[in-house]
């Protein structure tokens, strides 16, 4: 009866009878083939990131915020500092104006001269500038302050923590207590106090500073000073339980230098922390800076800033409403969708701080 | 545990030290000085009145001098008003933590509230609507949220007086104020209520058939709250430097409003008395929350 070669099998072995097996076929093999192409970290969170509905909200958000405040400028007639002329003469019917309305001057120039004016979409300011620009500067000085304070906290911090990690004992000792202190500095009292000084000892200087807006610099060196300690805190928590791995180990043993152990092999088993706090940190540098620019201390005049906008827009409140309506609605919009993004891409790139 | 009350104390202290370094040397560098706007004052009563500020003297000295004064408790004069800045600070320190101290309750009782609701009612169009406040109330500043009160219940509706020096109505500031730090205290109680739930002695005081209720008040919330008391402390930093605006708008003069007036005036002891009030003001609380924090949760090792 067994046609195969098996030696007998007895009673009681638990031995498998191959006869009662079939080899599978071809397309049966086939079926089994369900291995996906090989994927990185990054593109895996990349994935999850854009099946969060909210995210891609959000990142549709800025992405359309970002659009409109490069191009804007190239296809809005006005400047955020010019004051509206028509036929080369100072426009004095053009204060206030509505949305989407013209002054006297300017509907008499078109009846006459038989063109079209670019419309001011939010209407004019106090002095005769149109909003709608003044807008889109502010929400680029804004995203701009947001943006380079991030990255200045994110090189500070990374470095003062990564350093501090890594060297341990005293040093790191030394180096967190420097931390703490910081770290319980009232912030907003030191800000205000240094933007105050900055603004003065730098309003005077000329050339590169005077350019970008010294307050923009003052808020820079304000970030710079005070906000890279919870950044340093993490990175250096991080670093701490990564250090302690085997391959860390192996790089020592084989002789690598510290400075390259860190940023070959430490920083990037870190990345994942480092991203999500850079991208909570822009909307808080955001509302920051349009709190220091609504009590005055923000960037200097006539550059416009969201705060500074709403700011202006509270004094004549009871007659133009709709003027707080745009900046006070950028700032809530940019925020939020940061807010967004960076909850998601917590969500995407580190699963386990998800609660 | 006694170690690490007198590690943090005297960090707190030395914190305080800076504070008082930076602000002193910081307000110094500020171009012009409190006497120099003075219009048509002569060289001679310019000089007596920086006498008797000790303005004359080296920075150093005007530093120390400060500082010994402030270990007795005095905090100087104010150079623009001539008045006690220890008892204009006190003055206008009670608006401040009278409105403070509301938005604060109201922020951590609501906000517990609606985390709690949050999450016990997870997924159902109540969480939603709850998370979705929360989340769009942490991205509108409270300048703005102030500026749209006061439009919308003072002019539009004119249901409160805008600007009465006698009102006692601190409705609308106590809502801008409170709404941050409650969404804020909403979602870290929900996020860590929700953690709770589904820990094991959770399950254990279900399985023993103990009440719906007490298993939320006794077991859950109590576990629940521990992150939100570390907030505690950041809360009320952000409440009172909220506050200077909104007392601005809303035309109160409290703690926050004297200080940006005292910048404006170069009023040095009016800036340094605030500043180190309010310094303090924080620096203690934090303190106070991290130390109540480790009390309440025997988890937490002491280092």
């Amino acid at each position: 009866m067994s046609e195969n070669n098996m030696p007998k099998k007895n009673p009681l072995s638990m031995q498998i009878d191959l006869a009662k097996f079939e080899k599978a076929t071809e397309e049966e093999k086939r079926q089994q083939d369900v291995m996906s192409e090989s994927s990185t970290f990054f593109k895996d969170s990349m994935k999850k990131l854009f099946k969060n509905p909210l995210a891609v909200f959000s990142i549709i958000v800025l992405v359309a915020i970002i659009l409109v405040i490069i191009f804007a400028p190239m296809v809005v007639p006005y400047g955020y500092s010019e004051i509206l002329k028509v036929n080369g003469m100072r426009d004095k019917t053009a204060m206030n104006l509505g949305p989407m309305q013209f002054s006297e001057n300017e509907l008499k120039y078109m009846e006459e001269n038989n063109v079209k004016l670019f419309p001011h979409i939010f209407g004019t300011d106090e002095l005769s500038r149109d909003y709608f620009i003044r807008v889109v500067y502010g929400t680029r000085v804004s995203l701009a302050v947001g943006f380079f304070a991030s990255i200045i906290v994110l090189i500070i911090g990374v470095l003062y923590g990564s350093i501090s990690g890594y060297a341990g004992g005293k040093v790191d000792l030394f180096m967190m207590r420097i931390v703490d202190v910081i770290y319980s500095l009232p912030d907003m009292l030191v800000i205000i106090l240094l933007s105050v000084v900055l603004k003065e000892v730098m309003g005077e200087s000329t050339g590169i500073f005077a350019k970008l807006g010294t307050n923009m610099i003052s808020i820079f060196i304000v970030f710079g000073l005070l906000y890279w300690v919870g950044m340093a805190r993490l990175v250096r928590g991080q670093i701490l339980s990564v250090k302690e791995n085997e391959y860390v180990l192996a790089a020592k043993s084989i002789g690598a230098k510290p400075g390259r152990i860190i940023w070959k092999h430490i920083l990037p088993n870190c990345l994942s922390v480092i991203i999500i706090t850079t991208a909570l940190q822009i909307p808080s540098a955001i509302f920051t800076e349009s709190f220091l620019s609504f009590i005055g201390l923000g960037v200097a005049a006539p550059m416009p800033s969201l705060g500074s906008l709403a700011n202006t827009a509270r004094q004549g409140i009871q007659s133009y409403p709709y003027k707080l309506l745009f900046p006070a609605l950028m700032i809530c919009l940019i925020v939020l969708a940061l807010n967004l993004l960076g909850d998601g891409l917590r969500d995407a790139l580190d699963p386990k701080l998800k609660k | 545990m006694a170690k690490y009350v007198v590690k943090r104390v005297l960090l707190a202290i030395v914190t305080i030290f800076i504070i008082t370094l930076i602000a002193f040397f910081t307000m110094n560098a500020i171009p012009g000085g409190p006497f120099n706007s003075e219009k048509a004052s002569s060289p001679q009563v310019k000089a007596a009145l920086e006498a008797r500020y000790n303005l004359d003297k080296p920075l150093l000295t005007q530093y120390v001098i400060y500082i010994k004064g402030l270990l007795h408790g005095d905090l100087g004069i104010s150079t623009k008003t001539g008045r006690d800045i220890g008892e204009t600070i006190f003055e206008s320190f009670k608006v401040s933590a009278t409105i403070g101290g509301m938005a604060a309750v109201i922020a951590i009782i609501l906000g517990i509230v609606f985390g709690s609701i949050a999450a016990l009612k997870r997924n159902t169009i109540v969480d939603r609507i709850i998370v979705f406040l929360s989340t769009l109330c942490t991205a509108v500043p409270s300048f703005v949220l102030a500026t749209l009160l006061l439009y919308v219940f003072c002019i539009k509706l004119g249901w409160i007086q805008v600007w009465d020096a006698n009102s006692n109505n601190f409705l609308l500031p106590v809502i801008s104020l409170s709404m941050y730090p409650m969404s804020y205290i909403t979602r870290l109680t929900k996020t860590s209520m929700l953690d709770v739930l589904g820990q094991d002695y959770v399950r254990t005081a279900k399985a023993k058939g103990v009440s719906q209720r007490l298993v939320i008040f006794k077991h859950a919330l109590r576990n629940a709250l521990i992150p939100v008391i570390t907030y505690v402390g950041p809360m009320l930093a952000s409440i009172l430097t909220g506050s200077m605006v909104v007392e601005s708008i809303f035309t109160l003069g409290g703690l926050g409003s004297k200080f940006v007036t005292g910048i404006t005036n170069r009023d040095y002891p009016m800036i340094m008395g605030t500043t180190i009030f309010l310094a303090i003001l924080m620096v203690v609380m934090n303190l106070v929350s991290d130390l109540v924090y480790k009390l309440v949760d025997p988890r937490i090792t002491f280092d």
